[in-house]
């Protein structure tokens, strides 16, 4: 296969995201080390919801609820681990764990779970109607987080130690990012095998054209809910993994806020583009880290350069440097 | 006489006020063309989607391959083997012409919950896909974006796509639509010989087209069937001649 412009730029991308903290872990500055650790979460939440989103065209402002539901699995489970009460005990025992695979799995089924039945109820509207519902439903999983005192509440739930991972020390700032800068490859590798898949050509097919995909014989709605539910456990994993950053999981996760910088990273970086949410991502905590030393007003550049791209770069920086996207296959 | 492939029985639908279909009965036997012809707005494409099953009729039933399939959605009339070529193409702009053709054979097999093999290297598809496209002569245009293909290219594409089906009957509405008169000839010759394959229910303005393929012709005034026959009884008929061809004095 001849690289493209476009292919050269995700390898750039991607082994940048690998060099920066390497560099940073041999000049020992574990600060910049946590920062790229951050982005590779956040851009694998992108990922996410780039699935839905880009492939599938369905504007979903409530991914939030699934990166919450992910982070609130890995918050219940390791404050249970921490005080040794079951979660539940009928009618089996479900013990708390500080085991990151058993957190991520339950991450993953809990907001598969939820993108079944939120997707479900909202894929039967579209357009307007559809950000609304989705928009609806995450802040109603945000109220009812900032409700639940048994889990702290408005609070949040902090963890004292990080989760385990057998083999490694996942306290180590390069050990960690090394889990989440693995899963995050993973998960592009699924993503990038999925636009190319069966699947992703009838999905992208009914974003273009629902009648001609009824027309052949295959069902929009049922393309659309697999995409979210895909999307939806992307997106919760990579809540288990940012609670886990931060020992800490807060309703925050799950506001309309998060939705919204997840919509952004996805927007900056091009949207249905593979590497999308890794430049946009990046980019953000770029930004974040740069500007955010020089005014707390940081996000109106932000905005600034949102807005510049939706004017002028609908491929988003993807877009805008690499060209129009070859048409897939 | 010929199996009957399709059968509508008393179909009405109204939008408000407007009858846009009218008690109407026909049927489509295998080996023919049979063409719907009318005025712009009698009511063809209403119809049309109803037997598709995209619009539900407020009356009256279709059955298909001797089915009554009025309760079942387009999906699975689709599925049941009705191939159907929309008057607005309805493909996808961003795809390449191979890619539209693709998706018609991914239908045809009806298997799309496949997430990790390359669609676009799927020996059985592409097969399917690239014969289609060879019948419709767009071999060459199979990497091109559809965006990008003429309006007449669409319209063949259009076609292509429904062949990938491999379909017990066609519903075609206008295909000949805009094309010009090189194109619609091309598209006549190719759609005679498609009757051996499948029976069609066709839907054309081009009266050229019609009375060199049709075995049959219906013509639909104001939501209603005013006349069914060959093409002989057709041109012959006094009231659609009133109705429709526009003469005068009809005697
Ligand atoms: N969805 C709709 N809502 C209201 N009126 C419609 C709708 N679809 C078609 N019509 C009307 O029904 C009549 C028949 O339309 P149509 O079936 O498209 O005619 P034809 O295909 O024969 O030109 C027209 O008067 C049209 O305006
Ligand atoms: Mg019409």
């Amino acid at each position: 296969m001849i690289p493209t412009r476009e292919s050269f730029l995700n390898w750039a991308m991607i082994a940048a995201l690998l060099i920066v903290p390497l560099a940073a872990w041999s000049l020992d500055e574990p600060f910049i080390i946590t920062l790229a650790t951050k982005a590779a979460i956040l851009a694998l939440a992108g990922v996410g919801l780039n699935i839905a989103l880009g492939l599938g065209g369905l504007i979903s402002l409530g991914h939030a609820a699934f990166f919450g539901i992910g982070g609130y699995a890995m918050g219940i489970l390791a404050a249970h681990a921490q005080n040794y009460e079951p979660l539940f005990e009928w009618p089996f025992l479900f013990e708390g764990s500080n085991q990151m695979p058993l957190i991520w799995l339950v991450a993953i089924v809990c907001s598969a779970c939820a993108a079944l039945v939120i997707g479900a109820l909202s894929l039967r509207t579209s357009g307007v109607y559809f950000i609304m519902i989705t928009l609806a439903f995450g802040q109603m999983l945000y109220y009812f987080a900032i409700s639940w005192s048994a889990y702290g509440g408005e609070d949040g739930l902090s963890i004292w130690v990080r989760n385990d991972f057998p083999g490694l020390n996942t306290l180590d700032p390069i050990q960690f990012f090394a889990i989440a800068y693995v899963i995050l490859c993973l998960a592009l590798f699924f993503a990038a095998r999925l636009a190319r898949a069966p699947f992703g050509l009838a999905l992208a097919a009914a974003r273009q054209n629902a009648d001609r995909v009824e027309a052949v014989g295959l069902t929009p709605f049922t393309l659309r809910l697999t995409a979210f539910v895909i999307s939806g456990a992307i997106t919760g994993l990579a809540g288990a993994l940012f609670a886990d950053l931060n020992r800490f999981v807060s309703p925050t996760m799950l506001s309309w806020h998060t939705s919204g910088e997840i919509m952004i990273f996805v927007i900056l970086g091009g949207v249905g583009r593979l590497y999308g949410p890794v430049v946009g991502a990046a980019l953000y905590i770029l930004l974040e880290h740069l500007l955010g030393g020089i005014s707390d007003y940081w996000q109106i550049f932000l905005g600034v350069l949102l807005l510049l791209i939706v004017l002028f770069a609908r491929g988003g920086l993807i877009g805008a440097l690499a060209g129009r996207e070859k048409a897939h296959g | 006489m010929a199996e009957v492939v399709l059968k509508t029985h008393g179909l009405s639908k109204s939008f408000g006020a407007l009858q846009a279909s009218r008690d109407v009965s026909l049927d489509l036997r295998a080996g023919e063309i049979h063409a719907l012809i009318g005025p712009n707005g009698a009511g063809k494409s209403t119809l049309i989607k109803q037997i598709a099953g995209n619009l539900v009729p407020d009356s009256g039933t279709v059955e298909l391959l001797g089915r009554d399939v009025t309760a079942l959605d387009t999906v699975a009339r689709a599925r049941m083997g009705l191939g159907r070529t929309f008057q607005i193409s309805a493909l996808a702009m961003e795809y390449t012409v191979l890619q539209n053709a693709v998706l018609g054979a991914l239908g045809g097999r009806g298997s799309p919950f496949r997430f990790f093999r390359n669609v676009m290297k799927d020996p059985d598809l592409l097969e399917t896909a690239h014969g289609a496209l060879d019948r419709l002569g767009l071999a060459e245009d199979a990497d091109r974006r559809t965006a990008d293909l003429s309006h007449g290219q669409r319209r063949q594409l259009e076609v292509a796509v429904a062949l990938t089906l491999e379909p017990k009957l066609f519903l075609m509405d206008e295909p000949m639509a805009g094309l010009e008169s090189a194109g619609s000839r091309a598209l006549t010759g190719f759609l005679d010989g498609l009757r051996q394959e499948a029976p069609i229910l066709l839907v054309e303005h081009d009266m050229d087209a019609v009375f060199a393929l049709a075995d049959r012709i219906s013509v639909l005034v104001y939501g209603q069937i005013i006349a069914t026959g060959t093409a002989d009884e057709i041109r012959a008929n006094a009231e659609v001649r009133r109705a429709y061809l526009g003469e005068e004095d009809a005697a």
